[in-house]
C-alpha cells in the first residue's frame, strides 16, 4: 500500500503539538524502521498512518486516497486492510487467544459471521497457524489474563498477521520480549511482509532491531523528520544528535552495542549504497 | 479516641430527629389512640395466636409450593427480561450511540425506576390482566431501569481501548463491541444482575398484594379471609424462598467468576 | 518458530457451553408457563380499551384545590408515618443490638453474673432479628392491617418492626467494629455496662449509626409510600384509589408529589450525612 504524506501536522486535544511539518513518500512494499527518543511522535505519525488519528493541516494519501474524504463505509473498508500493532495490546482481559485473534478478520467477516464465531470459532486452524508463528500455538484456548505482558504482545502481532492486511503498522510491538524474541518477533513481521509483499512500517525504541532488520530508517524528533536514510547512512553522530534529550546512551535491546550491520542489499545486488532523502 | 470525647453532631441531628419523631406521633394520634387501648392488644393477640400452627396439609402445602415456583419464575423471568432490556437501553445511556440519545435514554431509565415496582404492578395489571404476567412485567420494567442505569455507568468506567482498537482494523460497530467491550462488561453485569435477583424475589413475593401472582396473591387472599395458619404456611415459604434464591446467587456468582468465555 | 503440522483442534468449551444453553432453556420453559407469560394478552381489545382510556386521562394533571389539599395532607401523613416508625425503629434496634453484642461482655474479662443468661438469650434474640428483617415491610403492613385495621397505624408498626431488624443488625456490627479499647478500659475500672457504653462505644460508634439512620430514613419513606397500597395510610393509600378508579389525572399529580418527597428526603438525608461525617 503506498503512503503518502505532505507537510502533515497534527496538535493534540491539550494543545502540545505532536508532528511538525512530516513529510514522507513510501511506496507499496518497502519496509520503514521510525527511530527516536519519547515523545518525538512516533504513536502518532503512526495512528494518523492507519487513519485513527486526523490530521491538523497537511496532505495525507493512503493507497492514492484521502481517508477523511471517504465515505464511512469507504474508510471502514480501507482500515480493514490496515493492520496495527499497539504497544500495549488491547486485548478484554477475559477473552481466549483465539477468539481474540480471528478478531483482526471482523472486517471481512460480517455481523453474522462475526457473532456466529463467538459462539464456535470459526477458524480455529487460522487462529492457531498465525500464533505458531509466534510460538504461542499451545495457548491457543487460554485467557488473555492467563498470560505475561510479552505474550500478549506476540497475540497482537498475531492478530495482525491473521487479518493479512495490505499494510502493517507496528508502534513498538517488541517492547515487552527479551532480546531473542524480539528478534525473532521483528523479523517474523519482515518476513511476513516481504512474502506477500506489502508495506510495513514499524516504531521502534530499540536502534539495533532497527538497524538489522529495516532497509529503511526515519529518525523522528519533536514531531519532525530528522533523517531518512538506510542503515548504513545512519552514524553513530546522527544517532547521538536524535537521542540527546534522552539519557547520553543509545536504547538497544540486543543486549550488545550497537555495530553497523551488513548491508543484506549491497551483498544481494552489489549495487552501491543509497544516499538519505 | 478518648474517653467520653464529645462530638455534638450526631446529638444535635438526633435531637432534631426526636422532635420530628414527637411532631409525626402528635399529627397521627388520632388513629394511635385506640392503638393504644387494651382491647385493641388483645385483639392482636388473638390475631397473632392464630398463626400457630401453619397449615401442613398435604394439598395446602402442594399449593404453597406452586406458588413459590411461580414467585420464583416470576423473579427470574423478570430479571432476565430486565437485564436484556436495560444492556440494550445502556448503550444509548452511556453516550455510545451519540451525544443527543444520551439525555433522553437516561430520562427514560429514570422515570422506570423511580416508579416503585408496586405502583408497576397495578399498571400491568390493568393491561395484561390479574396473574403472574403482570408480576413479571412489573419487575421487568422497573429493574430495566434499576440495571440499565448500573450498566451505563459500567459502560461509561470502560476502557475503550479494545473496541477501539477493532474499529480502526475495519471492523463494524456493532462486532466491535460484543468482541472488545462486552467481554469486559460481561462479569459486572451479570454481578450486578444476580445481586438484583436477590432483591427482586423479595419483590416478586409482595407484587402479589396487588394480584400479580406468586405467593404474595396467596397470602393477600388467605389474610382477607383470615386463615391466619394458611398465611403462616405462606410467610415460612416466603423465607424459605428468599433464602434459597441468596444461596443459588452467591453460587452462581462464584461459579460464573471462575469461568470466561 | 514451525508451523503447526496436526489437524485443528476443536474447541474445549464447546460441550460446557452446550450444556449451559441446555439447562438455560429447560428451565425457560417451565418459567413461561408458571408465568403464563403472553405477550398477546396486553394486544386484547378489552385491556387495550382500559390501558387506553386510563393512560387518555392521564393528561391533564388534576390540579383541583381541594385535591390538592387531600394530596399534600397525604405526603404529610407519609412523612410522619416514616419518621414515626423510624423513631419506634431506633429504639427498638439499639436495646436489641446491644444486647447481642460481644463488645460489652463483661465475661470476656472475667466471670459476670447472669452470663449464662445473657449467652443463652444471644441466639434466639438474633434469630428474631433476621425475622424481623426477612419479612419484608410490606408484609409486615398488610398484617397490621389486618390486625388493627387500616390506617397509617399499621404502617408505623411494620416499619418499626422491619426496620428496627435491619438496623439492630448493622447497628450490632457498627459495635463491633469500633475500637472496643475505651469501653474495655471502663469495664477493667470497675464501670458498669450502660457507663461503657455511653461513654465507650458510643462516641465512637455515634457518627456512623446517626449516618446510617439517616439513610434507612430516606427509604422508609418510600417505604411508607408503597405500603399504602394495602392499606397502610399516607399517599400510597390514595395513590391506589386513584388507580382503582382509572383517575389517570390524580395519579399523575400523585406521582409528582411522590418523586418531590422522595427528592425532598434524599436532600435532607445527603446534607445530615455530609454533615455527620
Amino acid at each position: 500500500m503506498k503512503l503518502a504524506l505532505d507537510a502533515l501536522h497534527l496538535v493534540l486535544p491539550g494543545g502540545k503539538r505532536a508532528l511538525a511539518g512530516v513529510s514522507l513518500e513510501v511506496a507499496h512494499g518497502e519496509r520503514i524502521a521510525i527511530i527516536g527518543p519519547s515523545g518525538a511522535g512516533k504513536t502518532s505519525l503512526l495512528r494518523l498512518l492507519g487513519a485513527a488519528l486526523r490530521p491538523s493541516s497537511g496532505a495525507l494519501a493512503i493507497a492514492d486516497v484521502d481517508p477523511w474524504a471517504l465515505t464511512a463505509r469507504a474508510l471502514q473498508k480501507l482500515r480493514g486492510r490496515i493492520g496495527m500493532i499497539h504497544q500495549a495490546p488491547p486485548l478484554p482481559p477475559r477473552q481466549r487467544l483465539v477468539t481474540a485473534v480471528l478478531a483482526g478478520r471482523l472486517g471481512a467477516w460480517g455481523l453474522w459471521r462475526g457473532l456466529a464465531s463467538l459462539a464456535y470459532p470459526a477458524d480455529i486452524a487460522g487462529a492457531r497457524e498465525s500464533l505458531a508463528r509466534l510460538d504461542l500455538a499451545e495457548r491457543l484456548f487460554d485467557r488473555c489474563d492467563r498470560l505475561s505482558g510479552g505474550q500478549l504482545q506476540r497475540v497482537g502481532v498475531a492478530r495482525v498477521l491473521y487479518q493479512r492486511p495490505d499494510l502493517i503498522l507496528a508502534d513498538e510491538p517488541v517492547s515487552a520480549l527479551d532480546p531473542q524474541l524480539a528478534h525473532q518477533t521483528v523479523g517474523e513481521l519482515n518476513r511476513e511482509a516481504q512474502t506477500r509483499g506489502v508495506t510495513l512500517v514499524a516504531s521502534l525504541h530499540a536502534v539495533d532491531l532497527a538497524l538489522r532488520w529495516f532497509p529503511r530508517i526515519v529518525g523522528l524528533r519533536d514531531g519532525a523528520v530528522a533523517f531518512d536514510c538506510p542503515p548504513l547512512r545512519v552514524s553513530d553522530a546522527m544517532l547521538h544528535d536524535l537521542y540527546a534529550t534522552e539519557s547520553q546512551t543509545i536504547p538497544l535491546q540486543g543486549g550488545e552495542p550497537l555495530a553497523h550491520p551488513e548491508p543484506m542489499a549491497r551483498a544481494a545486488r552489489g549495487a552501491a549504497t543509497p544516499l538519505c532523502r | 479516641m478518648t474517653v467520653g470525647a464529645f462530638v455534638w453532631r450526631p446529638w444535635a441531628v438526633l435531637g432534631g430527629f426526636a422532635l420530628a419523631a414527637g411532631a409525626s406521633f402528635a399529627y397521627l394520634a388520632a388513629d394511635f389512640g385506640t392503638l393504644l387501648g387494651l382491647e385493641s392488644a388483645r385483639q392482636m393477640a388473638q390475631f397473632a395466636l392464630g398463626f400457630v400452627p401453619p397449615d401442613t396439609s398435604p394439598e395446602f402445602l402442594g399449593r404453597a409450593l406452586t406458588g413459590a415456583a411461580e414467585t420464583l419464575a416470576i423473579s427470574a423471568l423478570g430479571t432476565l427480561l430486565a437485564a436484556l432490556a436495560g444492556a440494550f437501553l445502556a448503550l444509548p445511556a452511556s453516550g455510545r450511540w451519540g451525544r443527543w440519545l444520551r439525555a433522553p435514554a437516561r430520562l427514560v431509565l429514570n422515570v422506570l425506576r423511580s416508579i416503585p415496582e408496586l405502583v408497576w404492578a397495578v399498571f400491568m395489571v390493568l393491561a395484561a390482566g390479574l396473574g403472574p404476567f403482570a408480576g413479571c412485567l412489573a419487575l421487568a420494567v422497573h429493574t430495566a431501569g434499576v440495571l440499565g442505569r448500573l450498566f451505563a455507568e459500567t459502560l461509561e468506567n470502560t476502557p475503550p481501548e479494545p473496541a477501539a482498537a477493532l474499529r480502526d482494523a475495519g471492523s463494524g460497530a456493532t462486532l466491535a463491541f460484543f468482541y472488545g467491550t462486552l467481554p469486559v462488561v460481561m462479569p459486572q453485569f451479570t454481578s450486578y444482575a444476580l445481586y438484583r435477583w436477590e432483591y427482586n424475589i423479595r419483590m416478586a413475593a409482595v407484587l402479589g398484594f396487588v394480584g400479580a401472582g406468586g405467593l404474595g396473591q396467596m397470602l393477600y387472599v388467605s389474610l382477607s379471609v383470615f386463615k391466619t395458619h394458611e398465611a403462616a404456611t405462606l410467610l415460612i415459604a416466603m423465607i424459605a424462598m428468599v433464602s434459597v434464591v441468596d444461596l443459588l446467587s452467591a453460587w452462581l456468582r462464584r461459579f460464573l467468576g471462575r469461568s470466561g468465555a | 518458530m514451525q508451523v503447526g503440522v496436526a489437524a485443528a483442534p476443536r474447541d474445549p468449551a464447546l460441550p460446557a457451553r452446550v450444556a449451559l444453553v441446555a439447562v438455560g432453556l429447560l428451565l425457560l420453559w417451565p418459567a413461561l408457563e408458571l408465568t403464563e407469560f403472553d405477550p398477546r394478552k396486553l394486544f386484547e381489545p378489552s385491556s387495550l380499551q382500559v390501558m387506553g382510556r386510563f393512560l387518555g386521562t392521564f393528561f391533564p394533571p388534576a390540579l383541583g384545590q381541594e385535591f390538592l389539599g387531600l394530596v399534600l395532607r397525604s405526603a404529610l401523613e407519609t412523612l410522619a408515618l416514616a419518621t414515626a416508625g423510624m423513631a419506634l425503629a431506633v429504639g427498638l434496634a439499639l436495646p436489641l443490638a446491644l444486647a447481642v453484642s460481644d463488645s460489652l461482655s463483661i465475661s470476656r474479662i472475667g466471670p459476670a453474673p447472669h452470663a449464662w443468661l445473657r449467652r443463652v438469650l444471644r441466639a434466639p434474640l438474633r434469630f428474631l432479628l433476621i425475622v424481623m428483617r426477612s419479612i419484608p415491610e410490606i408484609v409486615w403492613a398488610l398484617l397490621f392491617v389486618r390486625a388493627v385495621g387500616l390506617g397509617p397505624a399499621a404502617g408505623v408498626l411494620a416499619i418499626a418492626i422491619n426496620y428496627a431488624g435491619m438496623l439492630g443488625k448493622v447497628y450490632f456490627e457498627i459495635f463491633e467494629a469500633g475500637d472496643t479499647r475505651p469501653a474495655r478500659a471502663i469495664l477493667e475500672t470497675g464501670g458498669g455496662r450502660l457507663h461503657a457504653f455511653f461513654y465507650g462505644v458510643l462516641p465512637v460508634a455515634l457518627p456512623e449509626l446517626v449516618s446510617y439512620s439517616v439513610y434507612r430514613w430516606e427509604c422508609a419513606i418510600r417505604a411508607s409510600v408503597v405500603m399504602g397500597f394495602v392499606g397502610a395510610g399516607g399517599l400510597g393509600q390514595q395513590m391506589e384509589l386513584s388507580m382503582r378508579m382509572l383517575e389517570g389525572g390524580e395519579v399523575v399529580t400523585m406521582l409528582i408529589v411522590f418523586f418531590a418527597l422522595v427528592l425532598l428526603a434524599d436532600a435532607i438525608s445527603a446534607l445530615l450525612r455530609k454533615v455527620l461525617t
